[in-house]
């Protein structure tokens, strides 16, 4: 009979750090959001009410039409990360890593460094620009003689969350410019060079060598994005406020939360349908985040080099 | 050596003691505005008769302060006085146990029970608060101004908008400073502040807590129906313009006429180099009886969970007293006391606006009471569609019908 093998004690030890600060910080909290959801508080005193609070959420008119059109405005936040923000990120690491580039380094640090930057500056800084009043936008299209095209974007309806969601993507273009061009970096100079043999050489080496070879990055990028987006709240408190103006066009899930859970002015704040929305959001995100696990990312073709 | 040694004891032991007598209060506010005045002369004329107790006034942003407040609360990290918002939003703090009964602290006789109102449970049992000051709404606009366009102070409605068009159709001025972006200016400084001239006051008001009135009544849609007028007269790009964006069109000289409340007039003071006036909100026709929102807006409450209370009462109590209600009053010209004993105010402005209380009757904010206790909130959502009429976005007629809706759907008297 062979000797048992002892306990390894020391894997345990190790572990015990990480597992109980992630516990206490992140899955207590998250369980018990959960749990505050199936709640409601009349006098004082809480009661339990199973499902009632989502009943609520999207069975009655005001409440629901809050949410599907936080919902709505949301997935319009994303749309324009998407559509604008990630392929201008891959843009600018194509320029980058071009070898003949010059101040290359010089261009990454500047355009990265919105990243670093609190969502209260960026929030306050771009509203001083887009002021009518005081902002330099008007002057600035008067200058090349467009001013016609101003308009004072962040209170009107129609353009108010396009508007935020460009300043986002100003703000957050960086990151996808990083992991590209990490990518791009990783890619051998002998598969580049075999096809340069083979005649495929500048923006064909592009679109048939390079972009199947980050695509898993791109992806990586997507789902960054998907979470990034569905989370945010501070960048449309800092413009807008609470209230997510004007006529509620800005408002995403993430303030929705926020007014409700806090409350808002003489509105007193419902952690139990707070909790409720919150649990929605998180259920909307586990949704997106399995989609690309087992949808997207099992079926991506993989390289060897 | 020895005399040495004891001379230190004693230093230290006296060094200790000192702190650890006084007792620190800290005060929650969202007056962040008032930082100063309270550090400068408030808190310093009440250390001079009470050197044990040490005072800290930590405010919060306004737009936060209710949300932060009941966190803290909540969390136990509150701090042992609590300024108050009138009506629920305390109410509910002293039904939830976080506020300590007031009723029979010493100085709650210099109040009268419509100063206390605001502070006071439905039943009229208990007050939780006491009363520091109400503020008054109108017009401030640029006395310079109006006599380089030539035009004289508004009474009625139609005399309003003649001024607004005369200074649009002169062009050196804003006819009126207010954006729609804050929303929050629409409602409290555009309907709430010419509304109680339509609806009557207090007879409305109350007319609409019991049921008697909607509203889709004409006296509650006419207010939108000047609202609506208004967009025309403010600055360009008024959709994106906040609040301190307006409040420096003013003081910067090129608006003319501001919405306001009077709780501006000690900003405006420090800033405006022109000479300032107010006019009340103008009447329908000459001669109309005239009302005026004079609104309970402040007061200040115990933390039912301080350690402090023995102390905290002790400031109270200063508070309600006659020598606060003059120090408060003159230092924030435009809080004006709801103490019983007469203050002498020397602001000519701060004047002009507690003189309408002898000429109209007061009222409060329509939305305040009872009526912003479901959900949707009332006040919410006026402050919503007021901007939305402003913009043109939506009908006098529709946001009444929005409004009322939204009030049927919880308030049982209006279904």
């Amino acid at each position: 009979m062979a000797s048992r093998r002892p306990i390894r004690w020391h894997i345990v030890v190790f572990l015990a750090p990480a597992v109980l600060v992630y516990t206490a910080i992140m899955i207590f909290p998250l369980f018990n959001t959960l749990r505050l959801a199936l709640f409601t508080e009349v006098d004082n005193v809480r009661h339990f009410v199973g499902l009632e609070n989502f009943r609520t959420l999207f069975g009655d008119p005001r409440w629901s039409e809050s949410f599907w059109n936080a919902l709505g405005n949301n997935f319009w936040f994303f749309f324009i990360h998407m559509l604008v923000q990630n392929p201008i990120g891959i843009l600018l690491a194509a320029i980058l890593s071009h070898p003949r580039l010059r101040f290359a380094a010089l261009y990454r640090s500047a355009i990265f460094i919105p990243t670093i930057l609190s969502f209260v500056i960026v929030g306050f800084a771009w509203k001083l620009i887009l002021s009518p009043i005081w902002g330099i936008a008007p002057g600035m299209l008067d200058a090349v003689g467009l001013k016609f095209l101003y308009a004072p974007w962040l209170g009107k309806e129609e353009y108010a969350l396009t508007t935020l969601s460009l300043v986002s993507v100003w703000q957050f273009v960086g990151i996808p410019m990083m992991l590209i061009y990490a990518a791009l970096l990783t890619i051998p100079e002998e598969i580049l060079e075999a096809a340069e043999v083979e005649g495929i050489t500048g923006m064909s080496a592009f679109w048939k060598i390079k972009l199947p070879l980050i695509l898993p990055s791109i992806g990586i990028i997507s789902i960054l994005t998907f979470v990034g987006n569905f989370n945010a709240f501070d960048l449309i408190y800092a413009a807008q406020g609470a209230l997510a103006g004007p006529d509620f066009s800005t408002d995403i899930l993430g303030t929705f939360l926020y007014r409700t859970f806090f409350g808002f002015q003489l509105q007193l704040g419902d952690p139990h349908m707070g909790s409720a929305i919150a649990t929605a959001m998180f259920a909307i995100i586990l949704v997106g985040v399995c989609i690309y696990l087992f949808g997207i990312q099992t079926r991506m073709r993989r390289y060897q080099f | 050596m020895r005399h040495l040694t004891l001379t230190g004891a004693l230093l230290a032991g006296t060094a200790l003691a000192a702190p650890a007598l006084a007792v620190d209060l800290t005060i929650e506010s969202w007056r962040n505005d008032d930082l100063t005045l309270w550090q400068d002369k408030i808190i310093p004329a009440f250390e001079a008769q009470h050197p044990d107790i040490k005072v800290t006034f930590a405010p919060s942003a306004p737009a936060e302060y209710n949300a932060v407040l009941n966190s803290k609360l909540d969390a136990g990290s509150a701090g042992d006085l609590i300024t108050c918002r009138p009506f629920d939003a305390s109410l509910a703090l002293y039904d939830a146990g976080h506020l300590a009964p007031l009723t029979d602290l010493a100085g709650m006789e210099n109040f009268s029970d419509v100063a206390k109102s605001a502070w006071t449970t439905d039943d009229g049992s208990a007050t939780f608060c006491v009363p520091m000051a109400s503020v008054i709404h109108g017009f401030i606009y640029n006395k310079d101004a109006f006599a380089e366009v030539g035009v004289a102070v508004p009474a009625t409605e139609a005399e309003f908008f003649a001024v607004l068009d005369a200074i649009k159709a002169d062009g050196s001025y804003i006819p009126m400073a207010m954006g729609t972006n804050d929303q929050w200016e629409a409602a409290t400084m555009g309907y709430n502040n010419i509304g109680p001239n339509y609806w009557k006051g207090e007879e409305g008001r109350l007319a609409l807590i019991a049921g008697d009135q909607k509203l889709t009544d004409e006296a509650w849609v006419a207010p939108y129906r000047q609202l609506a007028k208004w967009g025309d007269y403010l600055g360009d790009g008024y959709e994106a313009q906040t609040y301190p964006d307006s409040q420096n069109l003013f003081t910067l000289g090129r608006a003319a006429i501001y919405p306001a409340g009077s709780w501006e007039i000690t900003g405006f003071n420090a800033q405006a180099d022109f000479e300032m006036g107010a006019f009340k909100p103008p009447v329908q026709n000459a001669g109309d009886e005239c009302y005026i929102s004079d609104h309970t807006d402040i007061a200040i409450g115990l933390n039912a969970a301080s350690g402090n209370a023995e102390a905290a009462k002790t400031f109270l109590s200063w508070v309600a007293s006659e020598e606060f209600a003059s120090l408060y009053a003159n230092a924030l010209p435009g809080f004006f006391s709801l103490s019983s004993a007469p203050v002498t105010l020397e602001d000519p402005l701060a004047q002009e606006f507690v003189s309408w209380r002898g000429e109209c009757n007061s009222t409060i904010r329509s939305t305040y009471q009872i009526l912003s206790r479901g959900t949707p909130n009332l006040e919410n959502e006026t402050w919503n569609a007021s901007a939305q009429v402003i913009k043109g976005a939506e009908s006098p007629e529709d946001a009444g019908a929005r409004l009322q809706e939204g009030l049927a759907s919880w308030y049982e008297p209006q279904m």
